[in-house]
C-alpha cells in the first residue's frame, strides 16, 4: 500500500539561513515562478500534496513579539492566493494552504478554498491555524491576546486560554464546512419554462450561532468539487489532537522517534474517542524536517546552523543523511500506525529534489510509493470519499 | 491631441445583465470561464479584467432570489489563478471595506500585485447593510453615514502598510548575511476613529507600489473621494452628455487634491451588441432584451418598486392596478430603490397608457438598453466620439455571454479602434500602471501621507434609478461593485 507523502513549502526552506544556501534563490521568494517551479517539482515527484505556510505577522524568533533580525527571510505572500496561483500551471498535486481562524472571517474562508477546488478541479485542502500571538492580534485592534507562555502547559490558565482559541477554530471549521454544503450540488437547474437559475430549496441557511460568532449563509460559491475539501491541522498535545479530531481530516504530528510515534497515533486515536468523532479516522502524517544527501547532509545543516549563529531547532524531528535512509526510517515510523508524512526540506529546492529524486524512487523500489497518479481528487487519493451533503434531504 | 482609449472587461455579473438561458451560455463558476475571457481581453490589449462582489446571496420577498446567475468565486482567488494563465492584463478585484480589516486586505492585495508581476488592482467598495452583516464576525455594525469614512481610513491604513516596507527593502544578500536592509522595514502605527493598530506589515512593497485603486460612488461624497484618492473611476455615467457632465464635474475637482486631469481614469460601464448592418445589430439588442428581461423578471422588476407580490400578475398584461406599499421594500442584498417609489409608479403607468405596454415590455422600455449598437465600424467610431469629446476616458465593457461575450469586440471592434491610431497595438509596459498612464506609486513623494479630505458627511445616494421617463439602469440589479 502507497504512503502517502506531502511536503511543506515555506520560503526558502525550513532552516533559517536556507536562503544563504548554493542554489537557493532569496530573490525570487515573492514571485509566482518560485512557487510553480517548487509545486511542479513535488507533482513530478508524484507527491499527494504540497502545503504551504501563512501568518498574519512578520516571522519572529520570538514567541510574542517581533524580532530584530534582519538576517532571516523575513515576508510572505498570502497563502491561499500562491496555491490558487500555481493551481492552473500544475495539474495533479493537491494544494494545501494556511489561513488563520483567531483574526480572519471563516466566511472569506470558506470561499476561498472553495474558489482554490474550482480552479484546480478538486484538488484543495485547507489547513487552519490558531494565532494566540498578541502582536498579530495588534494589527487588527480588536482584542488583547495575552503572551503565550508554554514553560507551564499544567497552568490552568494557559489552558483555557488554549482551549478558547482551538474552541474558535472550531467553530470557524464548522462554519467553513457548512457553507461548503450549503449549496446542494445539483443547486444550479437553469430552469428556462420557470426563469429560475437555481433551485433555491438546495440552497441553504447555516444559522450558525456559537460563543464567538454568527454566520447565516448560504455561500456565495457553489459546493467545490470535492465536496469538503480536506482539512488538515498540525497538532503536538491533547488539545489540539481533540480539535482535529472533531475538525480534521489529516492530523500532522510531530514524533521524535518510532517508539514516540505509536504513543502519539494512541493519544490522536484516544482524541477521537473523546470527542466521538464520526466518519473516517484521522490520516496521521508525521512531519520532519529533512536534509537529504548521499555524504554530508549533516555537514550541510551544521554549516546552516553556523551561518545562523545557533543551532537549529525544531517542534518536528530533524532528520539528516541518505534518501536510503530516510526510507527505512519511514517504513518503520510507519508500523506505528501512520498514514503518511509531511517533510519539511531543510532547503529549498535542494532538499526537495532530493525528496522527489532520491527518496521517491527509494520507497517505490521498496514498493510502497504510487509509480502514478490515479484519477480522482485529493480526498480520493487519500481513500476518502465524497462526504454526502449534510443538508440534502434524502429522496 | 488625441486620447488613448482605456478598455476594461467585466465577468459577467450576479444580475439580470448575464443571459443564463442562451444555449451558448457557459459556466459561470469553472474556471475555464474565466480563463477564456481574461484571455481575450488580453488578446485584445484590455487594461484590466474586472470582478464584482456580492458576500449574501440576494433575496426577495423573504427568499433567495432565483432569477438571475447566483453564485461566484471568491474574487482575489480567482484573479491569482488568472496572473498564471496571462501576462499583462490587468486583474482588479472588489473587496469590501466593511466585512474586512485593513492588514488582511492590503497584504492579499499586495500579494497578488508580487504573483502578477505589478498587474493589482483593487475596486474599494463599502457596504452598511446588517443583511450582509449576518455573513460576519462583528455583523452589520456601521452606520450609512460613515460609509466613506470607513473606506476612506481604510485606504489610508492599507496605504500606510504598503509604504512601511521601502521599494529595495529586501536585500536577499547571502554574502552579506543580509536578508533585510536595515531600515527598510518600519513599523506601523495606525490610529483613527475606524481603526487602532500597529505592529509589523508582513508582505514587501509590490511591484506597482501600490495597486491601482478603483472607485464606483457617485454621491457627491463618493465623487470627492475618488477625486483624492483613485486611479480609476468605475462610472455608471454611459449615455454621452451624462457622460461628459460627469467627466467634467469628477475631473475640476482633482486640483484640489493637487492631482492631474490625466491622473485619475474615467470608465463608465458598458454594453454592446454588434450587427453586420445597423438593423441586425437592433434587431440582436431587442432579442437579448427579451431574454435579459424574461416574464419573471418583468414581474420581479415591478415588484422591486411596488413593494408587493405581483406574482398573480400577467407579465404580458397591464400594469398592477393596486397601489404600490411605500413602506416595505421586498428586495434584500442589493441597491435599493430610494427614490420615491410612489413618483416611479405614476410615471410608469403614464408611460405604459400612452405606448400601450405590458408588464414586460414596460420593463424592458424603462430598463436600460445596451450602449452601444450597431456595426463594428459605427460601435468604434462611437466609442471614440464618446472618449474624444471628455464623455469617459475608456469603458468597462459588460458582456451578457460567458465566456464567449466579448469575442467579437475584441476581433471585429478593437482593430476598427487600432487602426484609428486610439488605442494600442501592444502593450508598452509589465505593469496595469503602465497601460494606464499613471506613476508608480512613490514611497518618498509623500502622497499617500492621511489627508483632511473636508468633505461633507452627507448621506450617500448611489441610485441605480434614473428619472424614469428616461430610460433606466435596470433590475439590473447592483452588484457591490
Amino acid at each position: 500500500m502507497t504512503l502517502h507523502l506531502a511536503v511543506a513549502l515555506d520560503g526558502a526552506g525550513w532552516h533559517p539561513a536556507a536562503w544563504r544556501a548554493e542554489g537557493a534563490r532569496p530573490d525570487r521568494l515573492f514571485t509566482l515562478a518560485y512557487w510553480a517551479d517548487l509545486a511542479a517539482e513535488a507533482e513530478r515527484g508524484l507527491l499527494d500534496f504540497v502545503t504551504f505556510e501563512d501568518a498574519l505577522g512578520l516571522q519572529s524568533t520570538r514567541l510574542n513579539e517581533p524580532d530584530e533580525r534582519l538576517d532571516q527571510v523575513r515576508g510572505r505572500l498570502d497563502a491561499v492566493l500562491i496555491a490558487s496561483a500555481v493551481a492552473p500551471l500544475t495539474s495533479r498535486i493537491g494544494l494545501v494552504p494556511t489561513t488563520g481562524t483567531t483574526h480572519t472571517e471563516p466566511f472569506h474562508v470558506a470561499i476561498g478554498i472553495a474558489s482554490l477546488d474550482h480552479i484546480s478541479g478538486g484538488r484543495a485542502g485547507w489547513r487552519p491555524q490558531v494565532s494566540g500571538r498578541p502582536d498579530h492580534a495588534a494589527h487588527f485592534g480588536r482584542r488583547v491576546l495575552p503572551p503565550l507562555d508554554f514553560s507551564d502547559r499544567a497552568d490552568p490558565a494557559f489552558t483555557r486560554h488554549v482551549a478558547d482559541l482551538l474552541g474558535e477554530a472550531a467553530d470557524a471549521v464548522e462554519v467553513v464546512r457548512r457553507l461548503w454544503d450549503s449549496w446542494e450540488d445539483d443547486a444550479e437547474i437553469r430552469d428556462v419554462a420557470t426563469g429560475r437559475f437555481v433551485d433555491r430549496d438546495k440552497l441553504h441557511y447555516i444559522d450558525f450561532r456559537g460563543a464567538w460568532f454568527s454566520v447565516k449563509g448560504p455561500s456565495i460559491t457553489p459546493r467545490p468539487p470535492q465536496g469538503q475539501p480536506l482539512v488538515t491541522s498540525l497538532a503536538h498535545d491533547r488539545q489540539p489532537y481533540e480539535f482535529a479530531a472533531r475538525a480534521s481530516d489529516v492530523v500532522y504530528v510531530t514524533p521524535r522517534d518510532r517508539e514516540d510515534a505509536s504513543a502519539i497515533v494512541e493519544q490522536v486515536r484516544a482524541a477521537e474517542a473523546a470527542t466521538g468523532r464520526a466518519g473516517p479516522p484521522l490520516k496521521i502524517f508525521a512531519d520532519l524536517v529533512v536534509f537529504l544527501e548521499t555524504g554530508g547532509a549533516a555537514d550541510r545543516k551544521a554549516r546552516l546552523d553556523d551561518l545562523d549563529g545557533g543551532e537549529f531547532a525544531s517542534d518536528a524531528h530533524i532528520f539528516t543523511g541518505t534518501p536510503e535512509a530516510l526510507a527505512r526510517l519511514l517504513l518503520s515510523w510507519r508500523e506505528a500506525g501512520l498514514d503518511g508524512f509531511r517533510l519539511r526540506p531543510g532547503e529549498l529546492p535542494r532538499d526537495l529534489v532530493a525528496i522527489t529524486r532520491g527518496l521517491v524512487p527509494e520507497l517505490r523500489a521498496a514498493g510502497a510509493f504510487r509509480t502514478a497518479y490515479d484519477t480522482g481528487d485529493l480526498r480520493g487519493r487519500l481513500g476518502l470519499p465524497r462526504p454526502a451533503n449534510r443538508y440534502a434531504t434524502a429522496s | 491631441m488625441t486620447k488613448q482609449i482605456h478598455l476594461a472587461a467585466h465577468f459577467p455579473g450576479v444580475n439580470n445583465t448575464t443571459v443564463w438561458s442562451d444555449p451558448a451560455s457557459g459556466s459561470q463558476i469553472d474556471f475555464e470561464s474565466f480563463r477564456h475571457l481574461a484571455r481575450t481581453a488580453e488578446r485584445g490589449k484590455f487594461d484590466f479584467f474586472f470582478l464584482a462582489e456580492g458576500l449574501r446571496l440576494r433575496e426577495a420577498k423573504g427568499r433567495i432570489h432565483d432569477l438571475d446567475v447566483v453564485g461566484r468565486p471568491e474574487s482575489l482567488t480567482v484573479l491569482a489563478a488568472l496572473a498564471a494563465v496571462t501576462t499583462h492584463l490587468g486583474l482588479a478585484a472588489t473587496v469590501n471595506s466593511t466585512f474586512n480589516e485593513p492588514y488582511e486586505v492590503a497584504r492579499r492585495l499586495a500579494s497578488l500585485d508580487h504573483l502578477s508581476g505589478g498587474r493589482a488592482a483593487w475596486n474599494v467598495v463599502t457596504s452598511f447593510d446588517a443583511f450582509t452583516g449576518e455573513n460576519f464576525r462583528r455583523g452589520g455594525f456601521l452606520d450609512e453615514s460613515d460609509r466613506y469614512s470607513r473606506a476612506k481610513e481604510f485606504l489610508e491604513t492599507a496605504r500606510e502598510l504598503w509604504d512601511s516596507w521601502a521599494p529595495d527593502a529586501v536585500a536577499a544578500d547571502p554574502e552579506a548575511g543580509r536578508f533585510l536592509r536595515p531600515g527598510g522595514v518600519t513599523a506601523f502605527r495606525h490610529q483613527g476613529r475606524h481603526f487602532d493598530i500597529s505592529g509589523l506589515f508582513n508582505v514587501p512593497r509590490g511591484p506597482q507600489g501600490h495597486p491601482v485603486i478603483i472607485q464606483a460612488g457617485d454621491s457627491d461624497e463618493g465623487r470627492e473621494f475618488a477625486a483624492s484618492s483613485a486611479d480609476v473611476i468605475f462610472s455608471r455615467h454611459s449615455r454621452l452628455e451624462e457622460g461628459r457632465a460627469f467627466y467634467r464635474d469628477v475631473k475640476r475637482r482633482l486640483a484640489a487634491y493637487g492631482r492631474r486631469p490625466e491622473d485619475l481614469k474615467i470608465l463608465p460601464a458598458v454594453t454592446y451588441v454588434l450587427g453586420d448592418t445597423d438593423a441586425e445589430a437592433a434587431e440582436r439588442a431587442a432579442e437579448i432584451r427579451r431574454a435579459q428581461v424574461g416574464p419573471q423578471t418583468a414581474i420581479y422588476f415591478l415588484e422591486a418598486v411596488w413593494g408587493r407580490d405581483l406574482s398573480a400578475y400577467d407579465p404580458d398584461g397591464p400594469l398592477p392596478d393596486i397601489e404600490p406599499d411605500l413602506e416595505e421594500g421586498v428586495t434584500r442584498g442589493h441597491a435599493a430603490f430610494r427614490r420615491d417609489r410612489g413618483e416611479v409608479v405614476a410615471k410608469w403607468r403614464a408611460l405604459a397608457e400612452e405606448k400601450n405596454l405590458s408588464i414586460r415590455e414596460l420593463a424592458i422600455e424603462v430598463s436600460s438598453p445596451q450602449t452601444f449598437i450597431g456595426t463594428p465600424r459605427a460601435v468604434a467610431d462611437e466609442i471614440d466620439h464618446f472618449v474624444q469629446t471628455d464623455a469617459a476616458d475608456g469603458f468597462i465593457f459588460v458582456p451578457h455571454l460567458t465566456p464567449g461575450g466579448l469575442d467579437d469586440l475584441v476581433d471585429k471592434v478593437v482593430p476598427l479602434l487600432q487602426e484609428k491610431g486610439v488605442f494600442r497595438t501592444e502593450y508598452t509596459g509589465p505593469t496595469l500602471r503602465d497601460h494606464l498612464g499613471l506613476a508608480p506609486r512613490d514611497p518618498a513623494s509623500g502622497d499617500s501621507a492621511p489627508r483632511d479630505l473636508g468633505t461633507r458627511d452627507s448621506a450617500l445616494r448611489d441610485l441605480p434609478l434614473r428619472d424614469p421617463a428616461a430610460p433606466v439602469p435596470a433590475p439590473r440589479t447592483k452588484e457591490n461593485r
